[in-house]
């Protein structure tokens, strides 16, 4: 068993009832065509499922696709279960439909960076490189 | 120039020679359309005084090729009617609905009284998929993205003092579309409008859902059962009523090209007159019930061949191969609605830009009726503003631009002819592709839609990085700028619906209530036509998701492949 | 290194347990030493190969069949193989949306492996994964492969009960149902049979099962399935215990068992050998100028091998 540079994991997840998954699958796409290992959750996870996902998955990163207008309700439940688990190391971005005026409260709980709508995917792939967690 | 020339000047007509063809229509099309709808001005004249023909066509001896035609006939390629915008402009329908019933009702009320002459209704995620308010699933979006709806106690509140015989009604809902529509029939019961009276559209077309845009909740069968059991009940109790509109509109949005929007709208389309036919109705007693929605998106000649050749394949294929003899079906009336996936969350003024030069698609396009989008959609719900500006574009359009002053602009135009031709052809093609994977369900189960889909949303997305696609604002032409102000939904809404709910189930008679979902659910288990025990369980005040809940028990529910 | 990562694996730690399997995966020392540590206490859990080629319902049909065993309060982990991009390395792996029952299970481990350049249906690491789930408790481990085809024969050398999925209207039956799949699977499993078909393929796969000419002691049997549904799960699970239940009888399992350590020895025989060798000629200090001397065609390979690492056992292994 020889060593291997670690692959970069990302859940990428999308949350809420409606089925708006252009984006999310977008960047699931351009996420492996950069390397990286791409878990994809498919539609409607409840953030319980996506927490316990991120945890079996030995996420580095989760990207929460949100177009619902439900952002203010579900990533404050995805950092509270992450914290209850005792996850700290995974970085949490969000993309989707979000008015930039809530951006500043959800990176308060925790949320990395918000990538709204006319983001370049390689400006994500970018900041997944330079802001996960090193592991050692 | 005398400042009183208000006398049309005589315009330039060609001396013509001998036109059989269009001799015809000027004799027997014409005037029938005349008749029913006569034109909106005596003469319609251009800026400089010049009077608009109402047609313009090849020159002198030249007649039309059978595919290009005249308007108002076969094969439709120049538009449904002889005088199309002449006679009558498109409808102004903006789709509207956010928080709770009372909400939304206020903003159609503030719609009407600013001119716009049909509702869309917007229902939020819970309703979309058939849950309740007070569902687990539903915490956080109760209200969202349109309004909240749980019972006929929330639909009566929702039309409250809006005349159904007078004001048509559209409602954007799929997989629960039997139980929204039954509660819309005990509103019209309450309001005392006969069905026969009653005039609007359902969306109810399942497919794009499996293809597109996912709000599915059974599986693709007995989805396309309750398509069929609603379709059968209008034809013979609302016979005014369009049972379903055929949407490319979320096809699109999901990343297609407008060749796959067209070719696998009209493949749903084929499917559900197959499904009717097979279920023994008559092709000709409900294709005329059959609408289309479409998107209007940025290439402006593309879109308008889009819409031309929509037309002249779906008359064909009625004609043709359904053997529809009567010439109402083999017409494609359609919505249409700007590119929301279009707008840009950067400089959000210029959405407004955008949408007016894809809302002219639409109209040289043919549409029958109009939304726009509003500015700031790509941030959140849009204002009461925004959605103002966005109704008077059409406004402007209608009344500014002299576009509707004649009837198919653009026909004969070698260019636009050419795209026509190559968008039908492009649609036959993949026509062939679903036949050859045993149909449309098929194909959906197969991923097929999904994997073309997602390769062109791909694709389009890396055309934008490598800057191979400009897009103003986002790649190009970059600004710093302050944020627009936007639509707050209220979170005091939800809790509000959340009463509504508690109150109306403790109010209710429950026995009734337990009664009629048993007798919905034989009839689901059978084969018995739902729709008239839906109708049963609305009027006694079931709650959606208990209608919902029945059918997810009897059909189970569906998941699909991920494709990329 | 992290010094409390054994400790809170062994208590029963599922972040431990996912963490120590990325390790596993990467084949960091940390992995290593694990794996190590944990081997005397696997052995243990029951696995289940599953194995069809792609469309067949190979996540739904895990997703049934594990809520199944649930029912019998077993705990389990399940290991879904895709395949890793060859120009890339990067993989989307999207089994788990088919898996939404299992999802807030706590007594459910799923774990998703990109194929990471292997062929044959799993990834290298694959096999020791499935060792760490095993000692972590988990009571049945389903693993299901890459959909790729035909190839992915590898499963059985890791899974005591291996399933092979068919789905009628793949193309020509005899054509999709390979020879090589036949000898590897305990039971066929014929998928949505709701589809026209699907009784001419289990014909089909029990005619070409009795034309076996050494016919096995297990009879595999033909289990049709609607997966979407859960038709057909109860008889599949079933099945499986009845061949659980003929492994212990017969002390099969030990065998497979016995076998599998045997291989574990071999690997790690192997890969000391190779080490070793290796080690030595690089330590050589005409190593770079022999190599040079091939490279040029001075010399021919195997005269410097012969003086790189001098060899005097038999013909076939000295010359390859």
């Amino acid at each position: 068993m020889t060593e291997q540079p670690h692959k970069i994991r990302v859940v990428v997840a999308k949350p809420g009832l409606d089925g708006h998954d252009r984006g999310a699958k977008v960047i699931a796409r351009a996420l492996r065509d950069s390397g990286m290992e791409v878990i994809y959750t498919g539609l409607r996870q409840t953030p319980k499922q996506i927490v316990h996902t991120v945890i079996q998955e030995d996420a580095d990163c989760l990207c929460v696709s949100i177009l619902s207008g439900a952002h203010n309700h579900l990533f404050p439940e995805i950092m509270k279960l992450l914290r209850e688990n005792e996850v700290s190391d995974v970085l949490v971005l969000g993309g989707g439909i979000i008015p930039p005026e809530d951006v500043p409260g959800l990176k308060q709980i925790g949320v990395s960076e918000i990538f709204g709508p006319g983001t370049a995917t390689f400006d994500t792939v970018r900041y997944i490189r330079e802001h996960v967690q090193p592991r050692a | 120039m005398t400042r009183n020339s208000k006398r049309p000047a005589s315009s330039p007509t060609r001396a013509r020679t001998a036109d059989p063809s269009h001799d015809r229509w000027e004799k027997e099309t014409l005037p029938k359309s005349l008749e029913k709808m006569p034109e909106r001005r005596k003469s319609f004249v251009t800026t400089s005084g010049h009077v608009v023909e109402r047609l313009a066509r090849p020159d002198a001896d030249a007649e039309p090729p059978e595919r290009i035609g005249y308007p108002g006939e076969f094969p439709y390629t120049r538009g449904i009617y002889p005088t199309m915008y002449r006679s009558r402009l498109w409808t102004m329908r903006q789709f509207a609905g956010f928080g709770t019933a009372e909400e939304t009702n206020a903003r159609f009320k503030y719609l009407l009284d600013h001119g716009q002459t049909g509702l869309s209704t917007a229902f939020d995620l819970p309703t979309l998929m058939g849950y309740d308010s007070d569902h687990d699933y539903s915490r956080g979006e109760v209200g969202r993205e349109g309004v909240a709806v749980c019972s006929l106690a929330d639909m009566e509140v929702l039309f409250d003092q809006i005349p159904l015989d007078r004001v048509s009604v559209s409602m954007t809902i799929n997989s629960p579309a039997a139980p929204i529509f039954a509660m819309f029939l005990g509103v019209a019961e309450k309001q005392g409008v006969a069905f026969s009276k009653l005039n609007g559209t359902l969306q109810n077309d399942i497919l794009k859902e499996y293809i597109a845009q996912k709000e599915y909740v059974f599986p693709p069968a007995p989805s396309m059962r309750l398509v069929v059991d609603s379709i059968d009940y209008c034809m013979r109790e609302v016979p005014r009523w369009n049972t379903i509109s055929i949407s490319g509109y979320h096809i699109r949005e999901a990343g297609s090209t407008a060749i796959q929007e067209l070719a696998f709208t009209l493949a749903d389309g084929l499917a559900y007159a197959q499904a009717a036919v097979e279920r023994g109705i008559d092709i000709d007693a409900f294709a005329p019930r059959l609408s289309f929605f479409f998107n209007a998106h940025n290439d402006l000649f593309e879109e308008v061949a889009k819409y031309r050749a929509a037309r002249r394949i779906w008359a064909r294929k009625m004609r043709d191969e359904f053997g529809a003899k009567n010439p109402a079906s083999w017409l494609l009336r359609t919505h249409a609605q700007t590119a929301g996936c279009s707008l840009t969350a950067q400089q959000p003024e210029v959405n407004i830009v955008r949408t007016t030069l894809q809302a002219l698609a639409a109209v040289l396009g043919g549409t029958q009726s109009l939304h726009t989008n509003s500015m700031d959609e790509a941030l959140a719900l849009p204002t009461e503003k925004s959605v103002r500006i966005a109704l008077r574009t059409q406004q402007v359009l209608a009344h500014e631009s002299g576009v509707a002053n004649v009837v198919d602009p653009l026909g004969g135009s070698w260019y636009v002819e050419q795209l026509t031709d190559q968008m039908e052809q492009g649609a036959l093609d993949y026509f062939r592709r679903i036949d050859e994977l045993g149909g449309v369900i098929p194909a959906i189960e197969a991923g097929f839609f999904q994997r073309e889909i997602a390769e062109a949303a791909y694709r389009y997305q890396k055309e934008i990085e490598t800057r191979d696609r400009i897009i103003v604002g986002v790649n190009d032409f970059e600004l710093e700028e302050p944020p627009i102000e936007i639509l707050k939904i209220d979170p005091a809404l939800e809790k509000k619906q959340l009463e509504r709910l508690s109150a109306l189930k403790a109010r209710r008679d429950a026995g009734v209530v337990s009664r009629e979902l048993g007798r919905l659910r034989e009839a689901a288990t059978g084969t018995a036509n739902v729709f008239p025990h839906l109708l049963a369980c609305a009027r006694a005040y079931a709650t959606l998701g208990e209608m919902m809940d029945v059918f997810r028990e009897v059909y189970g529910e569906y998941t699909e492949e991920a494709t990329f | 290194m992290d010094p409390e990562l054994l400790a809170r694996f062994e208590r029963g730690d599922r972040r431990a347990l996912a963490r120590l399997i990325t390790h596993v995966e990467d084949g960091t020392p940390q992995g290593r030493a694990a794996l190590r540590s944990l081997y005397r206490a696997t052995g243990k859990a029951r696995s289940i190969g599953i194995t069809g080629p792609p469309g067949a319902g190979k996540s739904t049909l895990v997703d049934q069949l594990a809520a199944a065993f649930r029912k019998d309060g077993l705990k389990l982990a399940i290991i879904c193989v895709d395949p890793s991009s060859p120009f890339t390395g990067g993989a989307i792996l999207a089994d788990r949306v088919r898996m939404k029952h299992l999802q807030e299970d706590p007594d459910v481990f799923i774990r998703s492996m990109a194929s990471r350049g292997a062929l044959g249906g799993l990834s290298r690491t694959t096999g020791a994964v499935l060792k760490v789930l095993d000692a972590f408790g988990f009571d049945v481990i389903l693993i299901e492969t890459v959909g790729v085809g035909q190839g992915e024969v590898e499963v059985v050398r890791e899974a005591e009960t291996c399933l092979v999925i068919e789905v009628p209207g793949l193309g020509d039956g005899i054509q999709a149902i390979k020879a090589g799949i036949l000898e590897i699977g305990h039971a066929f499993v014929v998928n949505k049979a709701d589809n026209p078909g699907a009784d001419r393929v289990s014909e089909q796969i029990l005619t070409m099962l009795s034309l076996n000419p050494n016919p096995p002691e297990w009879q595999p049997p033909v289990v049709q399935t609607v997966a979407t549904r859960g038709t057909g799960i109860d008889e599949l699970a079933r099945q499986v215990r009845a061949h659980w239940a003929h492994l212990d009888a017969k002390s099969l399992r030990h065998r497979h068992l016995g076998q599998r350590r045997v291989a574990d020895l071999s690997d790690i025989l192997k890969a000391r050998a190779l080490g070793s060798a290796s080690q030595r000629v690089l330590a050589r200090p005409d190593f770079t100028e022999l190599r040079r001397q091939v490279e040029l065609g001075q010399i021919d390979p195997y005269e410097a091998a012969d003086r790189l690492l001098p060899f005097d056992g038999p013909d076939e292994w000295r010359l390859p």
